[in-house]
């Protein structure tokens, strides 16, 4: 049993209660990740617009640093994430926060779609800003690049691949293990019961204490909700390839495939 | 985890599956039985023997992967079955599941380490997997008109499902010398009595002055390398002899099967080999004493509540017709007996179905069908039944939404692949793949509205295994490999003349097709047959007249056809053609691969 400051430190969701007080007592900033123009129509009330594409165009430690103090986001302050896409997009801009040394990160745990069909209050307007000043602690522990891989696998971590199975199918990184992002999340939530994540980790013989670094396909979205998955059940090792199987390929490294077999021929699109 | 959870409205009167045919524990068991053979606590070949008994097959060059096959005894499925099997496909597999011709459903490329979890998955709705696979007896199939057939002379539904009931788990069936098939149908003319190894068509004789129910009994039949037709056990089996009759004709099997050669196992081989009189005599003194000595203890629990159906919703509004319905109408819908209602068939691809389309398939079951549920047929596709006349349009467009209004479903654009190259390890050819551009190709030339076309079939299996029942097609396939020089290429054997109705008989060789000229030498058979046929009749007839060498004017035998067709088969050299030498969904060359067999539809 882990004392409960602890478990507030190490808080991976939040869920819609919880956000709503806190919202409430404006203790909390909350990050909406999706496009600008779904966020102009309706978003949760004092959600802040971060699209992940503003993200992406220049993740460097700076410039995320820059966002973090523009929003408004101490040292100290609790931020929530949430998306429209399974979380994913969510768990990248929150890993990349940890990345920068913002420990105080969780991610909703419903999307806002969900969020909306359960009839909870929206809001169309834009909260004011007060830049503040943040720290800056990088992380490096939750990072992995690519020359790290296949020496951290020689000795034991295992390399999973959050992509759908027919991707992974079609090629993978050597040795990888497959868990697609949709085993991830229920009917409900982004993320699975925690019983029912840790099962479906047992039953690929993963412990608790081995090394697991995700990817998935090229900007480490997928991967991202991988990553907070394994974070969910207590792994404590866990590194994102956030750069994934994109640059992989681009770098020429080493492929894996299952090759004699039609898989793609099965689908019905 | 959230307090707040999300509501969903559905009507409150949906009947709910009446039987549960899971356990739990299975699955549990199994995710044990998978970590010990992981840590090489087991063989592989008593793993195997366990991971096939509960219904998992490795997959193509694989054993890390499997597919799972759902048992759906007479093809009855649910709503939240339906929802169920969405879900786990998009959880554990690869998004889409897939209709087999014995009414399951089948999920391609799980791993081997989640296979435990779709059970799980499974057993919330009452689903099992248990016997699908493995000597064992399969799915219990009944016909998807059973209850609705003009016809039939009664319902075989209850029956089938009692039969199910009884064998799964029961001791008597888990270690057969092979798989065992029984299928139910409702009359002669829709069903495949006549090629499992215990057939039943529903039927009622007078005895002392009273019609009494029974059954007309078919036994070893099958379709495979070698394929019969089966044998009618007697004039009449009385509906109370039903359950002795099915224990020892297992019995027999199971005590006289041969189990050492692996390709002649069936019960077929074994009734081919002592002879048909002598192997009906077996069986009903088997019965004689099963009779004797059992029928206080066991019978079969035949569930006949009549059935309350619900009120569906009525269309109140006419909507104008949406395109392509008439077409629909003609070649996917037939009349039930009850006046006032119909039956659609949807038409898939090989069978094949997307998570998104089972959950849309789920909503329109309990908004259009009466009896609140949708069978899988007999030919890889979805069937819904007790759907009112006037809501027809409203289904259809439901359908249209997600793709699923393709005509073509009970005429001869509905081409049957088993999985071929995409996940069977037997396989030769991608034989999925050509099923679904030969009915694409068919679908483009309007040929589903050919009258003379409707009645026959083309059916497409990727080695000569016969899961695509090429056997009994009007047009059959099977795969190989093909050789010019030292280029392979992807071949098909094709026949011709095969059916499943009670003239039930096997289609004869005909000639070597490659892959890539299939399709080309379907439509010449189409071309002559419009040159020769006679007035008002069928491409079916037409092949039957021409093999039975009474055809003419021109092309008077199969050897005539042949020579028709001889020309267009002819194999380019790689230069002139290099893509004759690559199969459908390849980008490579040829090479004809396989691994070890397991089986798959
Ligand atoms: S074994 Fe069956 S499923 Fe596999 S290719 Fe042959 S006929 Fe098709």
């Amino acid at each position: 049993m882990c004392c409960l400051s602890k478990e507030k430190t190490a808080r991976i969701t939040t869920d819609a209660d919880t956000l709503r007080s806190e919202i409430r007592d404006k203790s909390i900033k909350v990050l909406d990740i999706r496009k600008e123009e779904d966020y102009k129509q309706g978003h949760i009330p004092e959600a802040i617009n971060f699209p992940l594409s503003n993200l992406l165009a220049d993740d460097s430690p700076d410039k995320v640093l820059q966002y973090t103090q523009s929003f408004g986001i101490e040292d100290e302050t609790s931020v929530v994430v949430y998306d429209d896409t399974f979380g994913a997009l969510a768990s990248r801009v929150a890993w990349t926060l940890q990345y920068i040394g913002h420990e105080d990160v969780s991610l909703l745990d419903i999307t806002y779609g969900a969020w909306r069909r359960l009839g909870l209050e929206t809001s169309i307007e834009m909260p004011s800003l007060n830049k503040k000043t943040h720290s800056l602690k990088l992380q490096p522990q939750i990072l992995a690049a690519a020359d790290y891989l296949m020496p951290a696998k020689e000795k034991g971590a295992v390399l999973v691949d959050n992509r759908e199975r027919l991707n992974f199918l079609e090629h993978h990184i050597p040795g990888a293990i497959n868990i697609p992002y949709r085993m991830l999340g229920s009917h409900q939530n982004i993320l699975r019961p925690k019983e029912e994540l840790k099962r479906l980790i047992q039953n690929r013989n993963i412990s608790t204490g081995s090394e697991v670094i995700t990817y998935c396909g090229s900007v480490g979205t997928l991967s991202g909700l991988g990553y907070y998955a394994l974070k969910s059940i207590g792994l404590d090792n866990v590194k994102l390839y956030v750069r994934s199987f994109k640059e992989w390929k681009s770098l020429d490294k080493p492929i894996e495939k299952q090759s004699d077999a039609n898989y793609w021929d099965l689908s019905a699109e | 985890m959230s307090k707040t959870s999300l509501s969903q409205s559905k009507p409150d009167n949906l009947p709910k599956p009446k039987i549960n045919w899971a356990k739990v524990e299975e699955a549990e068991r199994f995710a044990e039985m998978v970590k010990l053979f992981r840590q090489g606590k087991i063989n592989r070949d008593d793993f195997r023997r366990f991971r096939l008994q509960n219904g998992a097959y490795g997959s193509r060059m694989t054993d890390d992967y499997s597919m799972i096959r759902i048992k759906i005894p007479a093809g009855e499925v649910y709503p939240e079955q339906l929802e169920k099997i969405a879900e786990l496909s998009e959880s554990f597999s690869i998004g889409n599941a897939h209709v087999s011709t014995r009414q399951n459903f089948q999920l391609h490329w799980v791993a081997l380490e989640d296979v435990s979890e779709v059970m799980r998955g499974l057993s919330e709705v009452g689903l099992t997997s248990r016997e699908a696979c493995g000597n064992s007896i399969r799915n219990v199939m009944c016909s998807p008109l059973a209850g609705i057939c003009p016809d039939e002379i009664f319902d075989p539904t209850p029956y089938a499902i009692a039969t199910a009931r009884f064998l799964l788990r029961n001791p008597m069936n888990q270690s057969l010398p092979r798989k065992f098939k029984i299928n139910f149908t409702c009359c002669e003319k829709h069903g495949m009595a006549r090629i499992a190894d215990i057939g039943l068509i529903p039927y009622k004789v007078e005895v002392n002055g009273k019609l009494q129910n029974g059954f007309k009994i078919f036994l070893g039949g099958g379709l495979g390398a070698q394929s019969f037709v089966a044998h009618q056990l007697e004039e009449f089996t009385p509906e109370e002899d039903l359950l002795y009759t099915i224990i020892s004709v297992v019995r027999v099997y199971d005590r006289m099967g041969n189990r050492e050669n692996m390709a002649r196992n069936r019960m077929r081989y074994l009734v081919n080999e002592i002879g048909w009189e002598k192997f009906q005599n077996i069986v009903l003194k088997e019965r004689a004493v099963v009779r004797a000595t059992q029928s206080v203890v066991i019978k079969l629990e035949v569930d006949k509540t009549p059935e309350v159906l619900r009120k569906v919703s009525i269309s109140s509004e006419l909507p104008s017709h949406p395109q392509g319905f008439s077409r629909w109408i003609k070649s996917n819908v037939m009349k039930q007996k009850q006046p006032g209602y119909s039956v659609a068939f949807l038409t898939l691809e090989s069978g094949d179905v997307t998570a998104n389309q089972l959950r849309v398939i789920a909503d329109l079951a309990r908004d259009f069908s009466a009896e609140g549920r949708i069978r899988n047929g007999f030919a890889q596709d979805i069937v819904f039944r007790w759907v009112r006349d006037e809501d027809l349009p409203k289904l259809y467009a439901g359908l249209l939404e997600v793709g699923l209004a393709n005509p073509g479903s009970l005429t001869m654009a509905s081409v049957i692949g088993c999985s071929g190259t995409t996940s069977c390890n037997l396989a030769l050819t991608n034989s999925h793949r050509l099923a679904k551009e030969v009915q694409r190709k068919f679908l483009e030339l309007k040929l589903d509205e050919d009258d003379d076309l409707r009645s026959s079939t083309i059916k497409i299996s990727g080695c000569p295994n016969s899961c695509g029942q090429h056997e009994i097609a009007t047009i059959g396939f099977y795969g190989g490999g093909g050789r010019l020089g030292k280029d392979m290429y992807p071949l098909y054997t094709m026949q011709l003349g095969g059916r499943a109705d009670e003239k039930a008989m096997l289609g004869l060789t005909c000639m070597k097709v490659p892959a890539k000229r299939v399709m080309p030498t379907i439509l010449k058979i189409v071309e002559i047959f419009k040159s020769e046929k006679r007035d008002g009749e069928t491409l079916d007839s037409w092949v039957h007249r021409v093999i039975d060498g009474n055809g003419g004017p021109n092309v008077k035998s199969l050897n005539d056809i042949k020579e028709s067709l001889k020309s267009a088969v002819v194999a380019p050299t790689i230069d002139q053609d290099k893509d004759f030498y690559v199969d459908y969904g390849n980008d490579g060359s040829y090479h004809a691969r396989t691994g070890r067999g397991e089986c798959a539809a």
